[in-house]
């Protein structure tokens, strides 16, 4: 079970969670090239490791949120707001 | 050594000395015309087609530890071939073809039982999406049936058919699916493809893929360097990590599947049956255990094992369908680590870099296509280009826009 330490809500189980991917893509200008959307849609690191990803507490205050996670340990390292700017700590 | 009903009398009479070890555990050459990463079913399926279908045979296939624990021994060996997208069924039709002859071409018992595949539906709209999926199977000569609610209650009684909230209407029945001996698989094609002269080293992991001038060179190992003018990728769970070696990023995702072993009954679900209102399938296994398994956990992992929520939602989805369920105590339950591709389809393909091809993106769909997959793999190696089963199953399919979105949930791994 992870748990997660809401901003909002407090320490919650991630029953109450969806997730919603990686957060470190960003979608690119209207303007920008065909090319840069596929990378947006399609192109993911898939770290062994930090990861930085959106979870939206649907069972709670349904904000999204921002957290750093181990995709191996499952350690949850850094919980933030949408706006927050999280730093993923080297493997 | 070829196995056989006179040779296990021979055997038994003689004490049972005269076995010898199924394949040899090589060590690495210098050099070989083609490498495949991956010592699972596929790989090994990949350097047996090569070797047999194409006449290569100086191939290594390179496993990090024994061959057959990562997927190949993790799942809940159900082989089928029922998929909507003719690009999907025509491909795992092939390897369901390729499961019916596999025990007498590689003389080895794997198993293959062809007790049928039963999709059940529980209302109106599932049982249109049903009929369809069902029809363009049969257009492309697939074997699909409709089963109303009286001939499922006949086959499987333990059913909650009048459930009051999820009663069953019927299924989409598949006779030749069924199940095979999982880990028989991988020792199968190793035993064939190493009496064809294929090097099968274990406990070899690459560590790097060498890449000059935009084609491949050879690997880095753990047991020194090899070179390779091919290298085929057969590492469900961690391509993106294999192929970002050699500069390749690919649309997959990595999280956990769980699976589950009952303790053993008495012959109780003789189909392999899924319930169509919770993500659930079940079989039996020849040792009495119900075979069962749900939904991804749901979030990026490369671990091997499961958690609880998915545990218990998984029992739960079982339960309701099987009432009976809830007096079994759970045996074992593991995770393994899945490929999820941004549109649920498969990738069997050649890359961007010359000479680096790649079987990947299996979802949790990857047994039944062991002998297909590594068909279509060694095709692609061998002609540097795609067999037409496998051309749609392409990488460059989401620069193109030609996805081969079978559920149509859109680009969400972890929702395929």
């Amino acid at each position: 079970m992870i748990r997660i330490d809401c901003p909002f809500c407090g320490l919650r189980d991630e029953a109450e969670f969806n997730y919603r991917g990686d957060a470190s893509v960003t979608r690119p200008g209207l303007d920008a090239a065909p090319e840069a959307f596929h990378d947006f849609v399609y192109r993911r690191a898939n770290p062994r490791g930090w990861h930085l990803e959106w979870w939206h507490h649907a069972g709670g205050c349904r904000q999204f949120l921002k957290v750093v996670r181990h995709t191996m340990t499952h350690e949850v390292h850094a919980v933030g707001t949408a706006r927050d700017v999280l730093v993923v700590p080297p493997e | 050594m070829r196995y056989s009903g006179f040779r296990l009398l021979a055997e038994a009479l003689t004490g049972n000395r005269g076995w010898k070890p199924a394949w040899r555990d090589a060590s690495p050459k210098p050099e070989y015309d083609v490498i495949i990463i991956g010592g699972g079913g596929h790989g090994l399926a990949s350097a047996y087609y090569l070797a047999s279908v194409h006449g290569i045979t100086n191939v290594a296939v390179l496993e990090k530890g024994p061959i057959g624990l990562g997927n190949t021994g993790r799942n809940t060996t159900i082989v089928r071939s029922n998929y909507l997208l003719p690009q999907n069924h025509n491909f795992f039709e092939w390897s369901l073809k390729l499961w019916e002859g596999l025990e007498q071409e590689i003389n080895f018992n794997a198993m293959v039982s062809q007790r049928g595949v039963l999709n059940l539906f529980h209302n109106d709209g599932a049982r249109n999406a049903s009929a369809r999926r069902g029809n363009a199977m049969r257009l492309d000569g697939i074997d699909a049936e409709l089963v109303d609610r009286e001939q499922v209650r006949a086959m499987c009684p333990l059913i909650d058919i009048d459930n009051g909230r999820f009663p069953v209407l019927g299924g989409l029945l598949q006779r030749r699916g069924g199940t095979a001996r999982h880990d028989a698989v991988a020792w199968g094609f190793a035993r064939a493809a190493d009496a064809r002269g294929v090097d099968i080293i274990q406990h070899c992991e690459v560590t790097g893929i060498d890449v000059v001038d935009g084609r491949v060179q050879g690997v880095q190992t753990t047991r020194g360097p090899i070179r390779a003018k091919k290298i085929g990728l057969a590492v469900a769970g961690n391509t993106s990590r294999l192929a970002q070696m050699a500069g390749v990023d690919v649309p997959i995702e990595s999280h956990v599947l769980q699976a589950f072993v009952s303790e053993a009954v008495k012959p109780l679900v003789d189909q392999v049956i899924t319930f169509g209102a919770g993500h659930f399938y079940v079989s039996q296994s020849d040792k009495g255990g119900l075979v069962f398994g749900g939904g991804l956990d749901g979030w990026n992992t490369y671990a091997q094992r499961g958690n609880l929520p998915v545990v218990d939602h998984v029992w739960a989805a079982g339960i309701a369908l099987m009432p009976a369920l809830s007096r079994l105590r759970g045996l074992r339950q593991w995770g393994g680590v899945m490929d999820m591709s941004f549109d649920g389809s498969p990738i069997i393909s050649t890359t961007p870099v010359g000479g680096l091809y790649m079987t990947a993106g299996w979802c949790y769909g990857g047994f039944k296509a062991t002998p297909g997959s590594g068909w279509c793999h060694a095709w692609t190696i061998a002609n540097d280009a795609p067999h037409a089963l496998n051309a749609p199953h392409r990488l460059d399919r989401f620069r193109t826009g030609h996805l081969l979105d079978e559920r149509g949930n859109g680009p969400y791994p972890w929702m395929q």
